[in-house]
């Protein structure tokens, strides 16, 4: 944490968006946890389903990207908030 | 801004545009640009001989209409809901070449990185499924299907209630918009710090940092590939979220 905000002060002298920065990267990283682990499990569960039974591989497939779509959004949020603290 | 030495722009240059003329920029004509494309393939591949093998134009139209009606329309409203056809693909083909101007050149920007177009879009989609859930079910019992999944204990109904109302009504025109707003955004910074990079070190001046381009250009190339990939696939997504909302509109869980 304090490296990273030295690191930071180096390119970016003015304290209030250095602090918006720090902020910002956390915001995503932090943001990618669970969609990763959510996607992980919706695509490898998906994957298990498909070989089980591949006459079921197009209905799995569709439902798996309703899956993606709706886990994703959460890190999609993330990073919609990383770019409001970077730049507004 | 500068890092290592290393100059890159601020973001506003990445995504405000020069007026072409008074309120009407390059996003705004790569819209216009993607409507006119969606309709002149179509009058194309119709004003082909349906009796003949179909060709060129007359596939992508003919391919496309039965993956949207196979694919999108039958798994999720059902047969009913072929009526739905012409809107998903219509909607299907605006955001894919809204999407796919990201990667062509002279153009690289895609319309659909401005919150405008996916918020207006989003908002159409609100509207459309909306009208269709009261036209079908009633204003109060549109409402109560929405609030009130069927098989809750009835005390969860307090707790359940409030957030299905929520997630309807509120949540879905939001993640909708933001799904592709973001993921188009993302793409499009992607490419770009990539393709600055490259730019950057060829032009950097100090020998040593000259041959090390051919990572990030690398990088920008595989990413190219990608963004094609993702500018389907969002509008893949963005096309089924809307038939599964207008299928929940049309055919309540009982």
């Amino acid at each position: 944490m304090e490296a990273v905000s030295i690191l930071a002060q180096q390119f970016n002298p003015d304290e209030k968006n250095n602090q918006a920065a720090i902020g910002a990267g956390f915001a995503y990283g932090l943001a990618a946890i669970g969609p990763g682990i959510g996607i992980g499990y919706v695509v490898g569960k998906a994957i298990e389903a498909m070989a089980r039974q591949p006459e079921a591989a197009g209905m799995v497939r569709t439902t798996m990207f309703l899956g993606i779509a709706f886990t994703e959004a959460l890190a999609l949020i993330g990073f919609v908030v990383f770019i409001l603290l970077k730049f507004a | 801004m500068s890092v290592f030495a290393l100059d890159f722009p601020e973001i506003s240059h990445l995504l405000v545009w020069p007026d072409i003329f008074p309120s009407f920029n390059k996003v705004a004509l790569i819209g216009v640009v993607a409507v006119l494309a969606t309709v002149i393939i179509f009058v194309l591949a119709n004003r082909k001989d349906p009796m003949k093998a179909p060709t060129g134009v007359r596939n992508v139209a003919e391919v496309s209409v039965e993956f949207i009606e196979g694919d999108i329309v039958l798994q999720t409203i059902g047969r009913d809901g072929l009526g739905w056809t012409p809107f998903l693909v219509s909607i299907f083909f605006f955001v894919f070449f809204c999407n796919i101007t990201e990667i062509i050149p002279t153009a690289q920007m895609p319309a659909t990185a401005r919150m405008a177009i996916p918020a207006t879009m989003a908002l159409v989609v609100w509207l459309v499924y909306n009208t269709v859930g009261i036209k079908h079910q009633g204003f109060f019992s549109y409402l109560k299907n929405s609030c009130f999944p069927p098989g809750v204990p009835f005390a969860l109904y307090f707790l359940v209630a409030p957030i299905e109302f929520v997630s309807t009504f509120i949540v879905r025109p939001f993640s909708l918009a933001i799904r592709l707003f973001a993921n188009m955004l993302a793409g499009h910074l992607l490419l770009v710090t990539f393709a600055i990079l490259t730019d950057a070190l060829i032009t950097a001046g100090t020998a040593f940092l000259i041959p090390i381009f051919v990572l990030p250009f690398f990088m920008l190339v595989f990413l190219t590939a990608f963004e094609i990939l993702v500018s389907v696939l969002q509008a893949y997504i963005f096309t089924i979220l809307t038939a599964v909302y207008i299928g929940g509109a049309t055919h309540p869980d009982h």
